[in-house]
């Protein structure tokens, strides 16, 4: 399939189009003054003029919140205590206009949810299976993304089904996938131009030649192990850090959790949680010992398992360079300090 | 071994509990199963773990102190620490819960096989190598085994686990069982000393063998020497971590420890293997 061309004017339509045929539409909305990634209902309009989503799209399959199991707590019930599996209808999910660093974070998600595990995990896989991923291409990339030191770049493909540039007037969709031409099949859009096409080619070679001169932060992997990890340098790279977790909660790759029951009346959930490695709690061993005492460790956990623990795992950093990290820590910690630091 | 949802626990009824120690801080749980089909489905080697789970008070990650051999139940011992296993220790017999697993990697038999091992045991410590123990001397397994060497330690005579199991092995011919107490008291017949120093005693040999050692790290810390000293090297030595878990199948985070999950690349390491990944346990 060709390239086609959807009007800005035309963009609540086509999300109709797209709800008729089943999806579940998440895309970047405002929200007291920023963009997140949320269920767009029909009349919510995306906003496509962002640099990037304050929260990232990860909840599309890991919500922060999510039950797993219901049970009665009534012990007259013959099935009393007894973990029942919560039914999920199966729907197709469209991630709409998210940017194309989010698009390569799904893949890392994957890794961790569907590979490093001795079991996939099901409910990540039911959602993940019937995902599309629309990815809008970033014309002007913003002073903290660093996705080029990933392996990504303002118009990377890598988990994307359709590619959107932004032209102006409209959006030109280029599927990508297989599952990219099937989600345009049968929407009347029409095509693009040569011209459309070409502009775009422009659009996507300035932006990826606006980025800075590139850090590949696989050079960490020279250095062995535990000497990075008894580096003299964590002693004071923690001490700004005042662990609020708001990095692991924006990231769009962070993806450790907690496993809670919660009981009211006669009903009882076991459901996961987001949790982080920012907390003591995380770690505290009912004995009272806990392996990351003090902030120190906790931080140097963060950076170690993205940038070196996940590196000799699966031979990628967990890191997809969004930025988001960087613009919203309180402190001003950026992760390129710290890989640039690691690299020696 | 695939599993449609590696999450929901098997359901279990509470068959016998067992008061281990005299100040009543560990339990043993004998747990029977409520499907014929989930008792099939759950084939465990020693050294693997389980989560326990309480509808509506959470998961505990357990040593599987039952051996393989051991047909018709599960036992798990637990100690009275936090909301999970408190709740535990206040259940009845007869009750339900669930267990999900098993969980990890084991003890490496086949490397054993044809060797001799020494068990170095201390406190409550002791789940899974009495499930090592038990199925290295069952009938059928005893012959693909060499010496077997036990020392295992408590505070008190009163703190040692399994007390019947530990006379029944006293009085075989084909293991030797060193059991100590820091202090002795009235009654006592063992040996009097810490670990470590009734290991140096005992001094077993480094040649084709292996020591698995699980205690405190107290233990854990003036062991290691001993053992070193006696010739044995790193790959020769193995051990259990612990970790606080959710998941159990490595994809939840919190037990991370390098580049390793100590619920699904352990629990049991070598020494030669812990040496290569931060201490974080």
């Amino acid at each position: 399939m060709n390239a086609k061309i959807l009007p800005k004017a035309n963009v609540s339509g086509f999300l109709g189009d797209l709800r008729n045929k089943g999806y579940e539409i998440w895309g970047p909305v405002e929200v007291d003054g920023a963009v997140d990634i949320m269920p767009l209902d029909g009349n919510a309009s995306p906003v496509t003029e962002y640099w990037n989503s304050r929260v990232s799209p990860k909840a599309m399959v890991f919500p922060q919140s999510e039950r797993m199991f219901v049970f009665s707590v009534d012990r007259s019930r013959p099935d009393a205590f007894i973990l029942k599996e919560v039914e999920e209808p199966r729907i197709g999910r469209l991630a709409f206009a998210i940017r194309p660093c989010d698009a390569r974070a799904f893949g890392i998600l994957d890794k961790v949810f569907l590979v490093q595990g001795a079991w996939k995990d099901p409910y990540y896989a039911r959602k993940r299976e019937s995902m599309v991923v629309m990815a809008l291409g970033c014309n002007s990339p913003c002073s903290t993304c660093f996705c080029h030191w990933t392996g990504g770049g303002p118009f990377s493909r890598e988990g994307v089904d359709v590619m959107m540039t932004d032209l102006g007037g409209g959006f030109l969709l280029e599927p990508v996938t297989d599952k990219g031409k099937e989600l345009l099949a049968g929407i009347d859009l029409s095509g693009a131009s040569p011209s459309n096409v070409e502009e775009a080619k422009r659009l996507q070679d300035a932006a990826t030649t606006a980025m800075e001169e590139p850090l590949d932060p696989s050079g960490i992997r020279k250095r062995p192990l535990l000497e990075m990890f008894g580096d003299s340098y964590w002693e004071r790279a923690h001490e700004a850090c005042i662990k609020c977790g708001t990095c692991t909660y924006l990231c769009p790759t962070c993806s450790c959790f907690d496993i809670q029951d919660e009981v009211r009346g006669p009903c009882g959930i076991r459901g996961r949680n987001w949790d982080t490695c920012m907390f003591p709690l995380t770690t505290l061993h009912a004995s009272g010992h806990n392996p990351r005492p003090t902030g120190k460790e906790r931080f140097r956990q963060r950076f170690m398992h993205k940038l070196r623990y996940f590196l000799d795992d699966f031979g990628t950093i967990m890191c997809v360079g969004c930025g988001r990290c960087v613009q919203f820590c309180p402190v001003n910690i950026d992760i390129r300090e710290i890989i640039r630091e690691l690299r020696g | 071994m695939e599993r449609k949802n590696p999450y929901l626990p098997y359901p279990v009824r509470i068959d016998k509990i067992t008061v281990e120690t005299d100040d009543r801080s560990l339990k043993s749980f004998r747990l029977v199963f409520l499907k014929e089909e989930d008792e099939k489905a759950f084939r465990y080697t020693p050294g693997q773990f389980a989560e326990l789970s309480l509808a509506g008070k959470g998961e505990i990650p357990i040593g599987i102190a039952s051996s393989p051999t051991e047909k018709g139940h599960l036992l798990f011992t637990v100690n009275k620490a936090g909301v999970v296993t408190t709740a535990l220790h206040e259940m009845s017999e007869g009750d339900v819960i669930g267990v999900r697993g098993p969980l990890g990697k084991g003890f490496p038999l086949d490397k054993f096989e044809g060797k001799n091992v020494v068990f170095i045991g201390g406190g409550f410590a002791f789940t899974t190598l009495r499930s090592t123990i038990q199925y290295m001397l069952h009938p059928e397994n005893r012959a693909r085994f060499g010496e077997i060497t036990v020392i295992y330690g408590a505070r008190r005579p009163g703190l040692l686990l399994y007390k019947e199991t530990l006379r029944e092995w006293q009085e075989r011919n084909d293991i030797s069982t060193h059991y100590t107490v820091d202090a002795g008291e009235e009654g006592w017949t063992g040996l009097v000393g810490f670990v470590p120093a009734v290991t140096e005693q005992v001094a077993p040999s480094s040649k084709d063998a292996y020591a698995i050692v699980c205690g405190p790290p107290i233990m854990i810390k003036f062991t290691m020497p001993v053992l070193t000293k006696l010739g044995f090297t790193p790959e020769q030595i193995i051990m259990s971590l612990e970790n606080r878990m959710k998941c159990g199948i490595g994809i939840c985070g919190k037990c991370n420890t390098g580049p390793k999950y100590v619920c699904k690349d352990g629990p049991v390491f070598t020494l030669a293997e812990l040496n290569q990944i931060p201490a974080e346990y």
